[in-house]
């Protein structure tokens, strides 16, 4: 295939789609699923067969739109009509009264207005939109004209040029500059060089990188693609976690179609330029999205980071240049590419550019997956994205950036949210988790949590790491049972900042966070704990509750 | 030994296909577990030969990952998601009930291997937290009742077995 046949597919598939009135996109992913999707799709199947108004109106099966709470999700085009927990049993009346009388159930339409007004969405543009299991939906939408645009007209280093200048910064957490990453490896001399997309997403409460790759898998492919000539790499490896079936279904039935129209290969679009790459699955170990040791298990070996320099820049897979970027970054760059990195560092901030994925999770009344503009606040993001706190609750705390984020309180809610800011108080962007608590969780409890989470998954490379956070799970141990000392606080603040300042890994480094974040905003009830052996949430002390309830026998 | 059958043949099928590559092993490791359900010794250290690659090295990985399971799992697999949007919406008392209701404690199985009860930290569908699988369905906005109710279902068989 050549470059001017990619236009044509886009030209008929559009012209193609047109000839519909209305395009019913039911969401089919790993959120929806499991709670009747694929019947309603079916249901839809049939019933617009049963009104014979199949000729205009397409039912497609697509990717997340983001309201995971209320799925089944189904949007019917034109006017984005959004409806929510939709059951087989009422897909005929919806096709009746909305397709055929032209009449929305208002009933069943999405229950919040605001869930979409402040998001803006560049790396989730097609979710939701297109069937992502057709790359000609994708190429419809304009995709992969940024790698056409790249081979045609652009040098590897003018792409680096727009990369650098578009202000990306990763997204998996660190949020080193994308452009500087970019020439370090295609300035590194040696060959071969590989790229790996970092797809393995261990934090838990986090689900945006699963369902960028289950709604537009060829965004991420497409990224690699243009990463992979802008450094000069011809070998590609995507990361993915096993637990996520869909999604690697998803990737793989794309890599092939890719394959098929030469968007993957020796000779990629017919140009001299070649890439190909292949899935690698992670099993379940949250250290292996630090960069040093996602190349150890991509190799085959236990997920343990090792000391940097040498960067994997110069010296990554086996010993060779290797980029590694998380797959939110990469899905950035077609968009970077089309509309050029000046266009893109306007969105957001001036010191950070572009929009973050965020799974809003907790308790609070619209949860899903959001795509927002860097530098809104946490407060626009829990109370009106996110509907603010179920059942009216009291708000407590909001986590942001996963186990190892930060517990950030009402205070703070006026936050904007960018890399440097949730630094500077104690959390982390993290891989983008936020997730909401109300009154019915105890701070010491959920910093206790965390720290079992970090015990379980230090790789035990390093003392202070592995051997520093079992001491703080001891001192939580005993806080938690109502053994806890006044001087435990004290120990807790040192411990955290030793374990902070002397780890190996990012994992480590960012282990203690929530717990000094916690002594830091709500040592008051630490000091409950210890003092009154006092929990207002009720979740500590459940031992002497037991032996209260054996005595009283 | 392991006995030539079609799962060890699937798995020297894959291990072809990787050129028997040291960096293979995680895929192998996978290949194994889906058709063999766990890896026991007797599998790990097959795959160590064929790799060739130190008995000790194979089973270092695999006790490294917690996806990769070194013991039969029940006939009926109860999976808790402690995610952290599972634990604030209080997961942790629906595992509790189940602990009390079937005497199992989790990370093991009940003595006459009917029952597993296993946690993982995450599934991805924390909007519809929390999150509890039986078998192989997922069962969201979880409560004690429910999740009690479809084990008591499965272990009397009227459940979707593995």
């Amino acid at each position: 295939m050549k470059l001017a046949d990619l236009q044509k597919i886009a030209e008929h598939e559009v012209d193609f789609q047109r000839a519909y009135k209305h395009r019913i996109n039911v969401c089919c992913s790993s959120g929806c699923v499991p709670f009747g999707a694929l019947k309603v799709l079916k249901a839809f199947e049939d019933a617009v067969k049963e009104f014979s108004v199949e000729k205009d109106c397409k039912v497609a099966k697509t990717g997340c739109v983001g309201t995971c709470s209320v799925g089944p999700a189904v949007i019917i085009e034109p006017g984005d009509y959004l409806y929510q927990s939709v059951t087989p049993e009422r897909v005929r009346e919806t096709v009746r009264d909305h397709i055929v009388l032209g009449l929305p159930v208002k009933d069943m339409l999405y229950h919040s207005e605001d869930f979409f007004k402040k998001q803006h969405r560049l790396v989730l543009r097609n979710a939701g939109k297109i069937d992502p299991s057709r790359i000609e939906d994708y190429i419809a939408m304009g995709g992969y004209s940024a790698i056409v645009k790249c081979l045609a007209t652009m040098t590897p280093q003018g792409v680096i040029y727009e990369v650098t200048r578009s202000g990306l910064r990763g997204r998996g957490g660190a949020g080193f500059p994308t452009g500087q990453k970019w020439s370090l490896v295609a300035r590194s001399h040696s060959t071969p060089k590989y790229i790996v997309a970092n797809l393995d997403e261990g934090d838990p409460g986090v689900f945006a990188n699963r369902t960028l790759a289950e709604a537009d898998p060829h965004a991420i492919l497409e990224g690699m693609l243009i990463a992979a000539y802008a450094v000069g790499a011809e070998k590609g490896y995507i990361y993915i976690r096993a637990e996520y079936p869909l999604a690697i279904q998803t990737l793989q039935k794309a890599i092939v179609q890719a394959r098929a129209m030469t968007l993957l290969g020796d000779s990629v679009l017919e140009t001299p330029f070649k890439f190909d790459l292949e899935l690698r699955f992670g099993a379940g170990a949250f250290v292996a999205g630090e960069e040093t040791a996602i190349l150890a298990s991509v190799e085959g070996r236990r997920a343990m980071p090792r000391p940097r320099p040498p960067y994997p820049a110069n010296s990554g897979l086996w010993g060779k240049p290797t980029l590694i970027q998380n797959v939110e970054t990469l899905a950035n760059i077609p968009v970077i590419i089309q509309n050029g990195g000046e266009w893109f560092s306007k969105v957001g901030t001036t010191k950070c550019s572009g929009t973050k994925c965020f799974s809003l999770t907790g308790q609070i009344n619209n949860p899903g997956l959001i795509e927002v503009p860097m530098g809104i606040t946490l407060r626009e993001v829990v109370f009106e994205i996110g509907g603010g706190i179920q059942n009216n609750r009291p708000f407590k705390a909001v986590l942001v950036g996963g186990p190892s984020g930060g517990c950030l309180p009402e205070a703070l809610l006026d936050l904007p949210i960018d890399y440097d800011s949730l630094t500077k108080v104690g959390a982390i962007m993290g891989s983008g988790g936020i997730v909401v608590i109300d009154d019915q969780s105890c701070m010491v409890d959920t910093a206790k949590f965390f720290t079992d989470f970090c015990v379980e998954e230090s790789c035990g490379k390093c003392v202070p790491c592995r051997a520093g956070l079992v001491k703080v799970q001891e001192i939580f141990n005993r806080i938690t049972t109502g053994d806890g000392k006044v001087e435990d606080i004290a120990a807790l603040d040192k411990a955290g900042n030793y374990i902070k300042e002397a780890s190996l890994c990012g994992l480590g480094q960012t282990a203690p966070n929530p717990v000094l974040t916690t002594l830091r905003y709500f040592r008051d009830e630490y000091l409950e704990h210890i003092v009154d052996k006092k929990c207002r949430a009720g979740k500590c002390f459940r031992n002497l509750v037991k032996e209260e309830e054996v005595e009283d026998q | 030994m392991l006995k030539d059958d079609n799962r060890k043949a699937m798995i020297d099928k894959v291990m072809k296909e990787h050129n028997y590559e040291e960096s293979s092993l995680l895929e192998i490791l996978h290949k194994a577990q889906d058709s063999y359900g766990y890896l026991d010794k007797i599998l790990l250290t097959y795959i160590a030969k064929s790799l060739t690659l130190p008995p000790s090295h194979v089973l270092g990985v695999a006790t490294f990952y917690s996806f990769f399971k070194l013991k039969a799992p029940g006939e009926h697999v109860v999976t808790g998601c402690l995610g952290t949007a599972c634990y604030v919406k209080s997961v942790d008392d629906i595992m509790t009930a189940i602990e009390h209701d079937f005497n199992i404690k989790r990370g093991g199985s009940t003595p006459d291997g009917k029952l597993s009860l296993f946690i993982t930290r995450c599934i991805g569908a924390c909007a519809m937290a929390p999150n509890i699988i039986v078998d192989d369905e997922v069962i969201g906005k979880a409560t004690k009742e429910v999740v009690v109710e479809r084990v008591r279902l499965a272990l009397e068989g009227g459940g979707r077995r593995r």
